[in-house]
């Protein structure tokens, strides 16, 4: 127990520590000592301006965009035994994306509320289609989400083509960015996140004892049924929130539950804990690299996660092959 | 039916040739569809020309023969060519895996190829033959890594799948970090190929490439009989005759060198390879995956696909890849579909 504890709190100083560096590094850098006075002391200067209207918020967003998707992988491994599960490989966050596109083609995106919908809705098709056609075999599982994902790039590439003007504003997004979504309003997405944290962390007990097995579960008195409709809907919400705020971003929630499950060494509570304090840190990491990795400018955080989950993939593919957890 | 009626023998002097008679039936066939798409391809233009216009101006003969010969001719005929090469790639992988999904776009060598191409341009400037090499190390090394990482009991196809999937993943960040980070005059060379295209090609970059095919082709042309062998089992194979190893050497040379050569001129094209080998093969009613009518299919599928990039869209105008890259998951889902029904 101890020991759990002491890597708990190991891990939130280290996600303390890269918020703040969040805050400091980029194009301008911000000393440490300004985050303070931006908030205590506010004059108006420029550093004060990038912390509190432009690194701030982003740093919050990816804090909630990375707890959003580690939790959401976390919950669908857990719940269908699927070591390859993850939104991003399932094709859900393509779904996601691809909704939202469609829907601003339509004219109807217009609103948070109306693009967080249309978000949710995306991603609980694609995953409809994706269990469809892979069924309970994970490697096929993966390859029908990554055929969804091809398929439906491919359309978001051509409406952007035809429509540039009404989609100029998904340039970034569409492949995975953090950048330049803080100045915009995303109240309700952070919200939704919220919730389908809070609700993450209360179906974890009857989660833990469908980890178990169904039968088992059913026997233990657990209502598997309830549990599973509520674990499937909390996995949309958070990958159709995230994808929302963030767009397309692939592995995050592949990595963390692999990670967190190592720490947590059997218990589904410690799991989920891991899983919200991991997801943030691989995902702030993930931004600051992407704002220092080109001389100039930067790389979408999509493209970070790609180089460093896929890894993850190939070493989760050999570990497990075909089995179930 | 018996054995003669359903086959052919061509004999010339000493050599002579088998040919299965449904085989050379379909092949014609395919050829057919696939030159009539192509005459298709060369009317188009911003107005449509007559195909009597353009055939005279093919020959030689009327007004439109620089816009015919010099404008539209080398993109159809990289169609062809690339099209018929990743066809005869795909059918190479996926005989040599025996697997459906074992082709070299989804195994990585695609993404390898171009990020090899990438490093040959921003490093050592963009020479033909510099691009082909970067393009040929990098698609042997993505496959021989992939190969290698798959390997564990035995090769099982869908995990060596699987692995390529994460493997393009990881070329395609390389790749798009390289293009990011590169001069703004070779960042805007390397964008139009990202998703694979045939835009805007003209005769000196495809001449190359095509002469790389060709040879490859000849050698694939002279290892078919070898391939049909070892299509039947190794055992079978090394019993009647066929080096497994060098035959093994050969063929994956070949396959790596046909995806590198298409690579190296117009970027990743996926799925062409995936699916032209799987429909040839139901066409010709073939036992095993025959090169020929994979090649075949190739060109007809990658003559349609730039056909419908530049049309379906008009005015604008789509990277062919992208047209591939949809059908061709489309064609993936309904593979993975059919294999639940008869598991």
């Amino acid at each position: 127990m101890t020991r759990r504890v002491a890597i708990l709190l190991a891990s939130v100083l280290v996600l303390l520590v890269l918020a703040g560096a969040s805050v400091c590094v980029g194009a301008h850098a911000v000393p440490p000592h300004a985050i303070w006075d931006a908030f205590t002391s506010y004059a108006g200067t420029d550093e004060h301006v990038i912390v509190r209207d432009i690194r701030g918020p982003r740093t919050v967003i990816a804090l909630c965009v990375g707890a959003a998707l580690g939790t959401a992988g976390t919950l669908i491994q857990t719940l269908t035994r699927n070591p390859l599960a993850e939104p991003g490989v399932l094709g859900v966050t393509a779904g996601a994306g691809f909704a939202v596109i469609l829907g601003t083609v339509a004219g109807v995106a217009a609103s948070q509320t109306a693009q967080l919908g249309l978000a949710v809705a995306g991603a609980a098709a694609a995953a409809v289609l994706v269990y469809g056609v892979g069924r309970a075999f994970p490697l096929r599982l993966v390859l029908a989400g990554v055929a969804l994902t091809y398929v439906l790039t491919g359309l978001s590439l051509a409406l952007r083509l035809v429509y540039p003007d009404a989609l100029d504003r998904y340039r970034f997004w569409s492949v995975g960015a953090l950048a330049g979504r803080e100045q915009l309003p995303l109240a309700l997405p952070l919200a939704a996140i919220a919730i389908g944290l809070i609700g993450a962390v209360l179906v974890t007990r009857p989660l833990g004892g469908m980890a178990l097995g169904e039968s088992v579960a059913h026997a233990l008195g657990a209502r598997v049924k309830h549990t599973r409709i509520a674990v499937l809907a909390l996995f949309t919400v958070l990958s159709g929130a995230a994808t929302a705020i963030a767009g397309p971003i692939l592995f995050v929630g592949l990595m963390v539950p692999h990670l967190a499950r190592r720490l947590a060494a059997g218990s589904i509570p410690w799991l989920m804990t891991y899983t919200i304090v991991f997801g943030p840190i691989l995902l702030v990491a993930s931004d600051i690299g992407s704002r220092i990795l080109l001389p100039t400018g930067e790389v979408p955080v999509a493209i970070v996660t790609a180089f460093v989950g896929a890894p993850v993939l190939i070493w989760a593919v050999r570990k497990y092959g075909t089995v179930s957890l | 039916m018996n054995a003669a009626a359903s086959t052919l023998v061509l004999r010339a002097g000493p050599f002579s040739a088998q040919i299965e008679r449904r085989l050379l039936v379909s092949s014609l066939i395919l050829t057919a569809a696939t030159l009539v798409l192509a005459v298709a391809a060369l009317c188009r233009g911003d107005t449509w020309d007559s195909p009597g216009e353009v055939l005279s101006g093919l020959f030689g003969y009327g007004d439109s023969v620089l816009v015919v010969q010099e404008w539209r001719l080398p993109r159809v005929a990289a169609a062809l060519v690339f099209g018929a090469a990743l066809g005869a790639a795909g059918a190479v992988f996926q005989n040599i895996t025996r697997n459906a999904l074992g082709s070299p776009d989804v195994i990585g060598l695609d993404a390898g190829a171009y990020t090899g191409v990438l490093i040959a341009i921003t490093l050592f400037g963009g020479t033909a033959a510099g691009l082909a090499a970067g393009s040929l190390a990098g698609g042997l090394l993505a496959a021989a890594a992939v190969y290698a990482l798959s390997l564990r009991q035995g090769l099982s196809g869908i995990r060596l799948v699987v692995i390529g999937i994460a493997a393009n993943a990881m070329l395609t960040a390389v790749n798009s970090w390289i293009i990011l980070r590169a001069d703004l005059d070779v960042a805007i060379a390397a964008v139009g190929w990202n998703s694979g295209s045939l835009n805007g090609l003209d005769w000196n970059e495809v001449r190359l490439p095509f002469l790389v095919i060709g040879a490859l082709g000849l050698l694939l042309a002279v290892l078919s009989r070898a391939m049909h062998q070892v299509a039947l089992g190794d055992e079978v194979g090394a019993s009647s005759g066929v080096h497994l190893g060098r035959f093994r050497l050969l063929v994956v040379v070949a396959g790596v060198g046909l995806t590198a050569a298409v690579t190296s001129a117009a970027g990743p094209i996926v799925f062409v390879a995936l699916a032209a080998p799987q429909i040839g093969r139901r066409i010709a009613g073939a036992p095993g995956v025959p090169p020929l009518p994979a090649a075949l299919t190739g060109a007809l599928l990658l003559v349609a696909a730039d056909l419908a990039a530049q049309t379906v869209l008009a005015p604008v105008q789509l990277p062919v890849g992208v047209v591939t890259t949809a059908i061709g998951g489309t064609y993936l889902i309904w593979l993975l579909l059919k294999e639940v029904r008869q598991p």
